[in-house]
């Protein structure tokens, strides 16, 4: 099957002269139609940065982003409308991305009219309320004179959703669109989006720092890792969480505190040389990783950036040095 | 570091009393809709060298709880009835008792309260050492050499330079760095309890788990009492002895981390666990807990988790149930849970080391698309 999303070479680059910031370095990926794959890593990885341009709310400093294979570059005027309508973000915080002084309906009549996704008013508010039922939020008649403010984090990010889904998009970018939605409520919000794939066709690229959350969103997608600008390792999700082979990886997997005694105490412990991430300003040379992993290997990793090569078991990772080792996360 | 050079805690647990006793606790925050509900009816024993957990969601009263044990709350709030003791050498007062000047005494010195690592934890004209020559100061410690050694000793403990770091301002740290700046400045009076609101939220998962290791380190080799207080279970799990739920202002379920984890008996606390995924255990299908939290000024009656409880039955909504015993050492205030416990036995929780999937290899090819 043709790639839905592809990224070919993607850089960004922020800031001039010596202040300049490599966000995102050369990243490369494919997402099919209808595949759920999450980009994970620490503040700083370039994860949104990514997100962002894929979406088209960035444009990059080098590299493609081709969408159902057509550089986004070359589109026409009407292409690149139909593209920005067809690739929607759902952003982390649904204090900052609602109008305060919309109410739901504005919030959802507006674009609807705006892309004449319906024809008149009474058009959109029928489809408005049934896009409010789609997320779940019901009874969609009394939530739809709301503010915002009368909202739970958890309505407000449902009617974000909702929102996106007024321009009937084919591919969601959700950065971290459920981080600040309390824990009990979280599950309903993705299982709420894990629904849209199958309802709507949807495919998603889900940002996330939590692993565990990534896991569960993935499970039978793919979870690619970033550190630093540029992807470790990638890979069919049971395999990239059972069986790591980027240090990188393997180093976040241990470190994640797990909702389990049990598992908590028997984590593997990763130590690592530096404990503290690397200034983007002040990038290591070769690998990104290596001031920091614990198999560093002395004018191999520091000489030259490792390049992404395929693994055996599924996915691609950047080490060379470790690509064959298997590394049980629990003892 | 060893135990002698930081002449800490053990010797001076009291024959098995509890060094904090909270009694019946209530607070309220007067507002113009009415009163606030945050705390009600906590009591509850902190041991010596024991770490507790309070858990639970925004609005659950955990905080605020902690907030007054060390009599911070704004003046809004009202902590009564209740009484909290603390107890030290043998001594016993009563913190809601203790005057302004004896208040200022108490925190810090017998009782430190550490807080999410935000910049605004800190003043952030002041230089570290600044901050802690102040902090000694105002507790009558006006040996600057002896602040200067005990300051150093304890940058060290929590594993950061203290050349780099001791005349450097707040916002020349990174976040995992002045959360660990925060933990030495708390030790920084040897206070017997500590209590940690939030204490790796917001950081990154590498830097997570250097404080998580460090609070290990306090825990294990120094027998500190300690109180966290997260939204996230793992920390719990990683860091806790004894667990308590809280919700609507209640303590709701109490008892060793392995009971609450494995075996709960109060629905919420149940809900939690189910709502949350691991990484290294199984694939477990999640469940959201249906609802919302409650309004505080204007609670459901009976048991306030009824709405949003697959159990409830009509006494719920009439009737408040108290905590009671469900299993050595465990308390749970619901008066279905042996209805959880039968749903338990239907539908194990999928947890511990045995759900621990095996290495799974994909073959590029014959992986199929989600």
């Amino acid at each position: 099957m043709a790639p839905i999303l592809e990224v070919r070479n993607l850089t960004k680059k922020f800031g001039k002269g010596k202040e300049t910031v490599t966000a995102v370095d050369s990243v490369s990926f494919a997402i099919e139609p209808g595949e759920t794959v999450c980009l994970v890593g620490e503040s700083g990885c370039g994860k949104s940065t990514t997100g962002r341009m894929v979406a088209g709310l960035l444009e990059p400093t080098s590299g493609e982003v081709l969408f159902e294979g057509k550089n986004i570059k070359e589109l026409d005027s009407a292409g690149f409308r139909r593209y920005r309508q067809s690739v929607q973000i759902i952003h982390q915080d649904p204090y900052a991305s609602l109008n305060p002084t919309q109410t739901v309906r504005q919030i959802l009549t507006a674009p609807l009219l705006r892309h004449n996704k319906v024809k008149n008013r009474a058009g959109a508010e029928a489809r408005a309320l049934e896009l409010l039922e789609v997320v779940d939020l019901t009874p969609a008649r009394d939530m739809i004179d709301k503010y915002p403010h009368q909202l739970s984090g958890g309505q407000r990010q449902r009617v974000a959703v909702a929102r996106a889904l007024t321009v009937e998009p084919k591919f969601i970018v959700a950065d971290e669109a459920v981080s600040m939605v309390d824990v009990s409520i979280r599950v309903s919000i993705l299982t709420m989006l894990a629904r849209l794939k199958e309802q709507f066709h949807v495919t998603f690229l889900f940002i996330t720092h939590d692993l565990a959350l990534a896991k569960y969103f993935a499970w039978t997608g793919r979870i690619t890792v970033m550190y630093l600008g540029r992807i470790v390792e990638d890979g069919p999700t049971q395999r990239l969480i059972t069986d790591p082979r980027h240090p990188y990886t393997q180093a976040l997997l241990s470190a994640v505190p797990e909702a389990d005694p049990e598992l908590a105490h028997r984590k593997r412990q990763i130590e690592l040389r530096e404990a503290e991430i690397p200034s983007l300003l002040n990038l290591p040379s070769g690998c990104t990783f290596h001031p920091r992993c614990p198999y560093f290997v002395p004018g191999e990793c520091d000489q030259r950036v490792p390049p992404l090569e395929p693994l055996d078991v599924g996915g691609r990772v950047a080490c060379p040095v470790r690509k064959h080792e298997h590394v049980p996360l629990l003892v | 570091m060893t135990k002698g050079k930081l002449d800490w805690q053990m010797d001076e647990h009291q024959n098995g009393k509890a060094p904090l006793s909270l009694q019946n606790v209530h607070v309220s925050y007067a507002t113009r809709r009415g009163k606030v509900q945050a705390v009600r009816n906590v009591t509850l024993d902190l041991h010596a060298g024991e770490s507790l957990a309070l858990i639970g969601e925004s609005g659950s009263g955990k905080t605020t709880l902690g907030l007054a044990i060390v009599r911070l709350l704004p003046e809004t709030a009202q902590i009564s009835p209740g009484v909290i003791l603390y107890r030290r050498d043998g001594r016993e007062v009563d913190i809601l008792k203790l005057d302004r000047n004896e208040m200022r005494e108490f925190r810090w010195r017998d009782c430190a309260m550490v807080f999410q690592a935000a910049l605004n934890a800190f003043n952030p004209v002041l230089k570290i050492w600044a901050q802690a020559w102040d902090t000694a100061k105002a507790h009558g410690w006006h040996d600057k050499e002896a602040v200067r050694r005990r300051l150093v000793e304890l940058l060290e403990f929590v594993q950061l330079d203290p050349k780099r770091v001791i005349d450097a301002y707040p916002h020349e740290l990174s976040g995992g760095m002045r959360q660990r700046v925060l933990l030495a400045l708390s030790l920084l009076l040897n206070p017997q309890v500590l209590i940690l609101d939030e204490p790796t939220t917001a950081l990154d998962i590498i830097t997570q788990r250097t404080i998580i290791k460090l609070l290990r380190k306090l825990k294990e080799d120094q027998g500190f009492t300690m109180i966290f207080i997260s939204h996230d279970l793992a920390i719990a799990a990683e860091l806790a002895d004894r667990v308590a739920t809280m919700y609507a202002g209640r303590i709701v379920e109490l008892g060793a981390s392995e009971d609450i984890f494995y075996r709960p008996r109060h629905p919420y606390t149940l809900g939690l666990i189910r709502a949350v995924p691991t990484v290294t255990g199984g694939f477990e299908q999640l469940f959201s807990i249906p609802g919302s939290p409650p309004d505080l000024i204007d609670l459901p009656s009976g048991c306030k988790f009824h709405p949003r409880c697959a159990f409830a039955t009509d006494r719920c909504k009439l009737e408040e149930p108290e905590l009671e015993e469900v299993g050595p050492g465990h308390t749970a205030a619901c008066w279905h849970w042996r209805a959880v416990e039968e749903e338990l036995q239907r539908n194990p929780l999928h947890r511990g080391v045995l759900s621990v999937l095996q290495a799974i290899s994909f073959n590029a090819e014959e992986e199929a698309v989600s």
